[in-house]
C-alpha cells in the first residue's frame, strides 16, 4: 500500500493532521496500534484552555480557541464543546500576586483574554467555593469538550476527506529508500513519501525506528470520575500551583485531575493509579469545594503522554532524516491545540514549511545527541 | 497496620482460611463489607440463629453457625462493615469504614471474595419490581423480608429452587416458576455417575422442585420473556408454541447462576482462564490456590464456582499454601494429606459437573432494544453499532457508548459486551478481552480518599 503521507498514531493530533492534509489533496494513510483515542486523547480531561498558556504556545492556542467556537464548521460536530469558562483560583496571597503579574504581562503583550476576578465574582460564578479562595483568573470563552465525541468527529471528518485509517496496526520498522519510506507493521508493509510521528508517549520509540533518536519523559496523569450529582459547577476550575483541575460534565459527573502522577511500568507500556498521590488531588478538591466530600468516586485512570523538559511540544521536521515530521510532547495540555497544530502539520506535509513560528518547538531540544552534549 | 495475611471476605472460604492460618500463629486480618461473618450462604448467621427464620433457611445454612463461632475465637482480627477498594503490589490494601480510609500492609493476600449473580439482560429487566433471586434472598436473610403480591421466579440453577423453598417454608407464596433451564441433555446425564457420589445433593434438588410444584405453576420451554409495566412491573409475557402468553405480576425474581468475582484479580493483572461451559472468567490458580502473582491467593467461589463446602476446603488449602509461601510451615504437603483435603474437596465438587452441564448460561441472541448497561442505559443495539465501527476491544466500545462507565464498573455489562463483540466480529467469546478494571474496586468518596494519611506530602 502506498500513500503520500503515513501518519503513525491515531490520537487527536494524528487525526487532525490527517484531516487537514487530506483536505489539501494529500493521500493520507493513518495507522494506530490499538484503537483511535486509546491513549492520551481518550484519557484526557478535554479542557479547552487558553488560560495560563505558555507564551510560546499562545498564538497556536488562540488560533485553536477560534476553531473550538466553530467545530461544526471544522469537523461537522460541536465535539461537545461548551464555552463554560475556565477559572483559576488563588488559595493564598502569593498565588494571587503571581496571577496578577501574569495577567499584566499578557496585557503588555496585547492579550486580554484573561481577566482578574475578585472574591465576590468567584463566589457568584461558583456558589459552593470555599471561603478561603481569594480570587483568580477567568477566561469566559474557554471551556471543555467531550473527548470521545471529539475523536469520533475527527475520525468521521478524516474518513470523509479520504484518509485511510487502520486500527490495531503497530509500526515495527521504518526504512528510508530513494523515494521515501517503507514501514513494516503488524498489518503489512506501507510506503509513503513522508512519515508523521504522532505516537504520543511512544514517539521516542518511533523516532528510533526512523533513525532520528529523540528522548522524552512520559507523563502519567491520573483522572477521577465520580457518580452523577445535581448540577452545581459550571466552569472548569483549577487552583494556582496545586494539583487540581475540576469540572462537572454534562452527565452530572465530576471529572477531577490536575496532574497527580500514576506509576509508570518498567517497560513504559502502561501505567497504574497511585492512590496516595491521588489523595493530593482529592484533598485539593474538597478543600476548594467542601460540599464534594461525600461524592463517590466511580473510576480512576491514568493517561500516558510524552513530556519534554520545558513542557512544550515538539513540532517540526526531523533534522537528521528527510521526510520525517514530529508532533508530540504536549506534556499534558495538547487537547486544546488539536485544530491549529493539525493545520501546521498539514502545512509542513503539503508545502514543506509553515508561516507559524515553530522555533520554540524545534526537534533539536529533544535529540539524544544534544541532550548528551 | 501490617499483617502476615490479609483475607478479603468472611464467607466459608475466608473464615476457614483464617482459622487455619491462626493455628500456625500467623497474624491475620479479615475484611468484609458485611456487618457480620458468613459470606453469601451464611449471611446473618449469628443473628438469625435465634430467630424464627432459622429453621426455614435449611440444614446447609445452619452448618454455618459452628464455622462462624470458630472464626470468632480464632484470634484473627476481623474488620466488618469495611470495604476493600484498592489492592496494590507488595501488598497494600486500601479500606474504608465509617467514612474513613486507611491502608494496611500484608505479606500475602487471600481473595475469598466469592461470587456474584450472573447478570442476564432481557426486555424489562431494569423495571422496578424486577430483581434478582440473590437480592431477594439477602432481604430474607438480613431481615426475614418476603416479597408480596404475585411473585414470579424466572431462571435456572440451584439458587432459585433453594430460595423458593426457603420462601415457602416461611409461608410465602409463588405465583409461578418460569424454568429457563434446557431439558437435561445427554451431556448432563453422562456426568451423573460422578454426581451420584453426592446423593444428598441430588435429593435436595428433587425435594426443592416438589415443594415448588405444590405452590404454583411451572412453565418450561418458552422464549422471549418480557417484563412490562409503566413505572413498575405489571405483567410478564412470553412466547410459547407460537403464542404470546401474558400473566399479571408484582414481583419478578430472576437468576441465571453465579460467576466468580473477578474485578480484583483482573485489576491486579492475574492470568485468567475462560470456563466455556459456564461462560465465565476465573483467575488461574495452582494446587495451593496461588494466582499467577506470587503471594496472591484466591479461594472459594472467587476462583471458580464450586459451592460453599468446596469453598471451605479450598480456604483451608490456600491457608496451607500461604503458610508454605511465607515460610511459616514446611509441612504443608503432609498436613494436606492428613486432613484428606483433596479427597474431601473432590467429594464436595462431585455434583458440580452435572449442575454445570444442566444449567448452561443463556445463549440466545439479545434483541437490539434491550438495555445492556444499566448504569448508563446503553442498549444492545448501540453496543453492536459501536462494535461494528471498532476493533474487538471492549475499551473501544466503552469509549464510544459510555457502556461500563457507571458505578458498577462493568459488573453488570462486562460479559454482555464481550458476547456482543464476539458476535459482531465472528470470534469465539474467549478471544475477546474483558474491560480494563481500574480502581476503586468499590465506590469510595472524595473525602475518604482525601483522608488518607501522608497525602499532604504528595501535594
Ligand atoms: C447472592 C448470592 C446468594 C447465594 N446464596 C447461596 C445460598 O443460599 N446457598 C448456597 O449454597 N450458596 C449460595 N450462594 C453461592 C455462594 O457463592 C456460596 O457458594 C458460598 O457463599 C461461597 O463462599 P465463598 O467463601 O467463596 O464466598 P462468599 O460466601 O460469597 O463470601 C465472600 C465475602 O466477601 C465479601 N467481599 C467481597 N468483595 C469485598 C470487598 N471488596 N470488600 C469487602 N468485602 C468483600 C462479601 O461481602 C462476602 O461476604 C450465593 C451466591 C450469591 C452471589
Ligand atoms: C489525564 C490527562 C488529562 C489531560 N487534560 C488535558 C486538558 O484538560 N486540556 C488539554 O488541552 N490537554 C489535556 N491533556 C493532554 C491532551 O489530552 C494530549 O496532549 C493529547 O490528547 C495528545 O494527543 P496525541 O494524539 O499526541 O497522543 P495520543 O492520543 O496518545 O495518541 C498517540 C497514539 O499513537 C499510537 N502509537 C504509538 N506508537 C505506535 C506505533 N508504533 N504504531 C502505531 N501507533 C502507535 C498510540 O497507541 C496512541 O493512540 C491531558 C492528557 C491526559 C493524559
Amino acid at each position: 500500500m502506498s500513500a503520500d503521507v503515513l501518519i503513525i498514531g491515531g490520537g487527536l493530533h494524528g487525526l487532525s493532521a490527517a484531516l487537514q492534509a487530506a483536505r489539501r489533496g494529500a493521500a493520507v494513510q493513518l495507522v494506530e496500534r490499538h484503537f483511535l483515542g486509546r491513549h492520551a486523547s481518550g484519557a484526557t480531561a478535554a479542557g479547552v484552555r487558553t488560560l495560563g498558556r505558555d507564551g510560546a504556545e499562545l498564538p497556536l492556542s488562540l488560533e485553536a480557541a477560534r476553531d473550538w467556537h466553530d467545530m461544526e464548521g471544522l469537523v461537522g460536530d460541536d465535539c461537545g464543546f461548551v464555552a463554560c469558562g475556565q477559572l483559576q483560583v488563588a488559595e493564598d496571597e502569593l498565588s494571587l500576586t503571581k496571577i496578577e503579574m501574569r495577567i499584566k504581562r499578557l496585557q503588555a503583550m496585547g492579550h486580554f483574554h484573561e481577566q482578574m476576578v475578585g472574591p465576590d465574582e468567584i463566589r457568584s460564578l461558583l456558589p459552593g467555593i470555599s471561603a478561603h479562595c481569594l480570587g483568580g483568573a477567568w477566561v469566559s470563552s474557554d471551556g471543555s469538550a467531550d473527548p470521545h465525541r471529539t475523536i469520533r468527529a475527527f475520525r468521521d471528518a478524516a474518513i470523509r476527506a479520504g484518509v485511510d485509517i487502520i486500527e490495531e496496526c503497530l509500526v515495527t520498522a521504518l526504512t528510508r529508500s530513494a523515494t521515501g519510506w517503507r514501514a513494516e507493521t503488524s498489518r503489512g508493509v506501507f510506503e509513503a513519501e513522508i512519515v508523521v510521528n504522532a505516537a504520543g508517549a511512544w514517539a521516542d520509540h518511533v523516532s528510533h525506528l526512523a533513525g532520528d533518536p529523540l528522548q522524552h519523559e512520559i507523563r502519567t496523569s491520573m483522572m477521577v470520575v465520580t457518580e452523577r450529582s445535581a448540577s452545581r459547577i459550571k466552569p472548569v476550575v483549577g487552583s494556582f500551583g496545586k494539583k487540581l483541575s475540576l469540572k462537572q460534565t454534562s452527565q452530572g459527573t465530576f471529572l477531577i485531575g490536575g496532574g497527580s502522577q500514576g506509576k509508570l511500568a518498567a517497560d513504559r507500556q502502561s501505567a497504574t493509579v497511585d492512590v496516595v498521590a491521588l489523595a493530593a488531588s482529592m484533598q485539593a478538591a474538597v478543600r476548594v469545594f467542601p460540599e464534594l466530600e461525600g461524592v463517590r468516586i466511580v473510576r480512576t485512570w491514568v493517561g500516558m503522554e510524552a513530556m519534554t523538559s520545558d513542557h512544550r511540544p515538539v513540532i517540526g521536521f526531523s533534522q537528521q532524516v528527510e521526510g520525517l515530521i514530529h508532533v508530540f510532547g504536549f506534556s499534558g495540555h495538547g487537547f486544546q491545540l488539536v485544530p491549529s497544530v493539525g493545520r501546521v502539520v498539514a502545512d509542513l506535509i503539503c508545502q514543506g514549511h509553515t508561516n507559524h513560528d515553530l522555533d520554540a518547538f524545534c526537534v533539536s531540544r529533544v535529540s539524544i545527541e544534544r541532550v548528551a552534549a | 497496620m501490617s499483617y502476615d495475611v490479609a483475607i478479603v471476605g468472611a464467607g466459608p472460604a475466608g473464615m476457614s482460611a483464617a482459622i487455619r492460618l491462626r493455628e500456625f500463629g500467623a497474624s491475620v486480618v479479615v475484611i468484609d463489607e458485611q456487618p457480620s461473618p458468613g459470606g453469601q450462604i451464611f449471611r446473618g448467621i449469628e443473628r438469625n440463629a435465634s430467630s424464627p427464620v432459622f429453621p426455614a433457611l435449611g440444614k446447609d445454612y445452619q452448618k454455618g453457625q459452628a464455622l462462624a463461632a470458630a472464626f470468632r475465637v480464632s484470634g484473627a482480627e476481623y474488620l466488618p462493615s469495611t470495604q476493600v477498594w484498592q489492592i496494590e503490589d507488595g501488598w497494600n490494601l486500601y479500606l474504608t469504614a465509617e467514612g474513613k480510609a486507611q491502608r494496611i500492609a500484608a505479606r500475602a493476600v487471600l481473595l475469598a471474595n466469592g461470587a456474584q449473580e450472573r447478570p442476564v439482560p432481557f426486555a424489562g429487566w431494569t423495571l422496578p419490581g424486577v430483581m434478582t433471586v440473590g437480592a431477594a434472598q439477602i432481604l430474607l436473610k438480613s431481615g426475614g423480608m418476603l416479597p408480596e403480591g404475585k411473585v414470579w421466579i424466572a431462571g435456572a440453577g440451584p439458587l432459585p429452587l433453594l430460595y423458593a423453598t426457603q420462601l415457602l417454608n416461611l409461608g410465602g407464596r409463588i405465583a409461578g416458576f418460569l424454568d429457563t433451564s434446557t431439558p437435561p441433555r445427554l451431556s448432563a446425564l453422562r456426568r451423573l455417575p460422578g454426581a451420584w457420589r453426592d446423593f444428598g445433593g441430588l435429593l435436595k434438588g428433587l425435594r426443592w422442585l416438589r415443594g415448588i410444584k405444590r405452590s404454583g405453576i411451572i412453565v418450561r420451554g418458552f422464549s422471549d420473556l418480557r417484563a412490562e409495566g409503566n413505572e413498575h412491573l405489571e405483567h410478564l409475557t412470553w412466547e410459547m408454541e407460537g403464542k404470546r402468553h401474558r400473566v399479571e405480576a408484582d414481583v419478578l425474581l430472576v437468576h441465571e447462576g453465579v460467576v466468580p468475582r473477578i474485578h480484583e484479580t483482573l485489576a491486579l493483572g492475574c492470568a485468567h482462564h475462560w470456563n466455556d461451559e459456564q461462560g465465565y472468567l476465573a483467575a488461574k490458580v495452582d494446587r495451593w490456590g496461588e494466582s499467577s502473582r506470587k503471594s496472591l491467593f484466591v479461594a472459594g467461589d472467587a476462583s471458580g464456582i464450586g459451592g460453599w463446602l468446596a469453598a471451605t476446603i479450598s480456604g483451608e488449602i490456600a491457608a496451607l499454601g500461604i503458610a508454605g509461601r511465607l515460610g511459616i510451615s514446611s509441612e504443608t504437603d503432609r498436613l494436606r494429606k492428613r486432613a484428606h483435603l483433596d479427597r474431601r474437596r473432590k467429594r464436595a465438587l462431585a455434583l458440580r459437573p452435572f449442575l454445570d452441564a444442566m444449567y448452561p448460561p443463556p445463549r440466545n441472541r439479545l434483541p437490539d432494544d434491550v438495555i445492556a448497561c444499566r448504569c448508563e442505559e446503553v442498549t444492545a443495539g448501540a453496543i453492536r453499532a459501536a462494535a461494528r465501527n471498532s476493533p474487538a476491544d471492549p475499551s473501544a466500545v466503552k469509549a464510544a457508548t459510555r457502556c461500563g462507565m457507571g458505578p458498577c464498573q462493568g459488573r453488570q455489562c462486562g460479559y454482555t459486551v464481550q458476547a456482543l463483540l464476539a458476535e459482531v466480529h465472528g470470534l469465539p467469546v474467549s478471544e475477546v478481552r474483558f474491560f480494563h478494571i481500574r480502581p476503586p474496586l468499590k465506590p469510595v468518596t472524595l473525602g475518604e480518599i482525601a483522608s488518607l494519611e501522608k497525602a499532604d506530602r504528595a501535594t
